[in-house]
Parts: C-alpha cells; sequence; structure tokens
C-alpha cells in the first residue's frame, strides 16, 4: 500500500484529544526509570497499574532483526523490521521529580533493546512466579551483566508457598539482593516492593566500599 | 485500550507511512539527546500548514510531557517519535529537560524518590 500522506488512520491531532492523562505540573524538570522485568503473564502490567496515576500506556521500538534499535528510516523500509511492545505508568514523586514504571518483556530479543531504552534506569524489579522460577534466570543474569540494580519481588498468585530461601537458592541469588513478596494487584504492595528497590539502590550508593566493589552502570 | 480495527502505525507494515512522517530522514542515534523520559515543553504555538504530527507533539506538550508518553500518544515507535522532536527542537519550537543521569547515584536525590514513593 502506498500512503500519500502521513494522516492515514486516525490524525494525531484527534489522537491527542482523546489523551486519558493528567498533565504534569510546570515544574516537572527530573524523569526516573524504574522497569520491571518478567516472563508472560507474571503481572507486570498489573503491577504497572496499581500504582500508576495514569492508565498504563503501551509504546514500542522498532529494530532489525540483528537486534539494533532502527532510527534509519531506510531500515524501516526494509524487511528486516520487527518491533518490541512494552507498556508504562507514571507516578509524580514530588514538583520537579516524576517516576516512570516500565513492564518489559524478559525474552532474549528485548535485551538488544536495553541500552537503548533503558540506559539511566534507576533500577529493576525482577517480578517472579514462583511456579515458572526459572523464566527469571535469563533477566537476573542481563541485568547483572549491564549493572543495572535490581531486586526480585515473588507475586503471589496463590500457589504453594515457598520459602525465601528455596526461591534465592533456586534463582542463585546473590545475599545481597533483597527478595520480596509482593501481590501485583495491591498499590500498597506495589508501593513497597518500589520503596525496597530505591531503598537498596540508595543504600548501594551511600556505601563507598559497596560502590567501589560493584559494576558501574554504563552510561552513554 | 488496544482491540481490533486500531491503527497502530509503526507496529503492521507500514513502513512508507512511518517514511512520509519523517520526510525519509534518518538520524543516528548519537546525535539524538532524547531519552524516554525527557520532559518535552512546547514553546511555541502550531502555526498553519505544520505538519499534522508537529502539531500534535506541540499541543500534547502545552505542559511537561515525557517522550515516551508523546510516542504512546501519537502511537508511533519511539525512535520515530525521537526524530520528530528532533525537528521541533532545532526550529526552536520545543524546549527539553533531559534526565540528570547523575541523579540515579546521588543518595540525596534517591531519598528525594523515597520520600515521595512513601507519601503515595
Ligand atoms: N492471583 C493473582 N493474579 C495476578 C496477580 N498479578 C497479576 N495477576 C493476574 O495474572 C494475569 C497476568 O497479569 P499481567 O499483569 O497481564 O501479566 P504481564 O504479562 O506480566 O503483564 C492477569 O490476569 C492478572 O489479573 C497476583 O498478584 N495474584
Ligand atoms: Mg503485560
Amino acid at each position: 500500500m502506498d500512503y500519500a500522506t502521513s494522516d492515514m488512520g486516525v490524525p494525531p491531532l484527534e489522537r491527542s484529544r482523546e489523551r486519558g492523562s493528567t498533565p504534569l505540573g510546570a515544574t516537572a524538570d527530573q524523569g526516573f526509570k524504574i522497569v520491571v522485568v518478567g516472563g508472560f503473564g507474571v503481572g507486570k502490567t498489573t503491577l504497572v497499574r496499581s500504582v500508576s496515576e495514569i492508565r498504563p500506556l503501551n509504546t514500542e521500538e522498532t529494530m532489525t532483526q540483528a537486534g539494533e534499535a532502527i532510527d534509519d528510516i531506510a531500515q524501516v523500509r526494509g524487511k528486516s523490521a520487527t518491533t518490541v511492545a512494552f507498556d508504562f505508568g507514571r507516578i509524580t514523586l514530588d514538583a520537579r521529580n516524576v517516576l516512570y514504571l516500565f513492564g518489559a518483556p524478559g525474552q532474549e530479543r528485548f535485551w538488544f533493546l536495553w541500552d537503548r531504552l533503558f540506559t539511566g534506569t534507576l533500577g529493576a524489579v525482577v517480578l517472579v512466579d514462583t511456579r515458572r522460577i526459572d523464566d527469571s534466570w535469563y533477566a537476573i543474569d542481563r541485568l547483572e551483566h549491564h549493572g543495572t540494580p535490581f531486586i526480585v519481588a515473588c507475586n503471589d498468585f496463590g500457589g504453594p508457598v515457598r520459602a525465601g530461601g528455596d526461591v534465592r537458592e533456586a534463582l542463585d541469588l546473590d545475599p545481597h539482593v533483597p527478595l520480596v513478596d509482593c501481590d501485583a494487584r495491591s498499590r500498597e504492595s506495589g508501593k513497597q516492593v518500589l520503596i525496597t528497590l530505591v531503598q537498596h539502590v540508595k543504600n548501594r550508593y551511600a556505601d563507598p566500599s559497596a560502590r567501589a566493589g560493584l559494576p558501574r552502570q554504563e552510561f552513554v | 485500550m488496544s482491540g481490533p480495527g486500531r491503527n497502530r502505525p509503526g507496529r503492521d507494515d507500514a513502513p512508507d507511512r512511518l517514511y512520509t512522517i519523517t520526510q525519509g530522514r534518518s538520524r543516528s542515534d548519537p546525535d539524538n539527546p532524547f531519552d524516554l523520559v525527557t520532559l518535552v515543553v512546547a514553546e511555541s504555538e502550531p502555526t498553519a500548514g505544520m505538519q499534522s504530527e508537529h502539531v500534535a507533539i506541540l499541543k500534547l506538550a502545552q505542559s511537561p510531557t515525557s517522550v515516551v508518553e508523546i510516542a504512546a500518544e501519537l502511537r508511533l515507535p519511539v525512535s520515530i517519535t525521537k526524530v520528530l522532536l528532533s525537528d521541533l527542537l532545532a526550529a526552536g519550537r520545543i524546549s527539553a529537560r533531559h534526565p540528570r543521569r547523575p541523579a540515579i547515584t546521588d543518595p540525596d536525590i534517591l531519598e528525594q524518590v523515597l520520600v515521595g514513593l512513601r507519601n503515595l
């Protein structure tokens, strides 16, 4: 199909009137990112929705089969383009600081886009369904590789309760990485998960010896 | 929100539409300063004859609006949205409040984040 104009479908003007979210205050000037990573159906979108002040929005990034994000239109025109979708929510922290929470699929192809999308991420929550614990190994490995601080949150799906030590061992988790239980449907529980993460990140950077010994996030 | 019949430019095989939106220009990543959470603020009103995507961005960004929200509202891939934003920035029609990277390792600023979360 050959589009003569860029106005196929709903014109952006019309779309912008449908905007569902409340605008930020005029003084907002610092955006933070936290990424929730986990396998399909583990509760990422549910957690984002629980704590977000806007209904979760969905967006995507385009990349080549080789895994490079696309900003060259010639590549989009080629046949090798594919897209990775992710959803996000927003939390206004105060007059200047605003936190964006991203739900990101843990699959391998997604990690090609990590640098592009999530460089400068404050930290990550690895969301785990204890009935499918193996799904999380890859995400933990990648986060360690990228030097992104993270915690692990076990989402309660009402399955048999596994002891924390059991889960820690199954995930081969470092002793310093916090491991918490959560119910992604609960705002209070989601809030506690985020507090645990930020406290963990703060402790890490407040302690100069820990700082020296830990991998540094690369800033591009 | 998503559903059958919803137009998702960029997701489906509509590269020609994306080509038109950006007028075929490409931009290599190091040149593009925009982060997903860069807050964009419109510095001018839309004018007659302006590209519809540029108009939509200027209307959305009347108050600070993140790149990722703009991409979601316009239903365009993030990378294409960044090309559009670069044009507007170069033309002086928007300003950009980029995230300050050292903030994420600054214990004082992380404490501000914690206070904000506890107050939720
Ligand atoms: N019992 C229970 N169900 C949950 C919980 N979190 C999410 N779910 C359900 O699990 C399903 C998948 O959740 P979703 O957030 O879409 O997963 P995602 O694929 O990781 O985004 C949905 O039907 C949710 O309602 C939880 O904490 N407990
Ligand atoms: Mg989801």
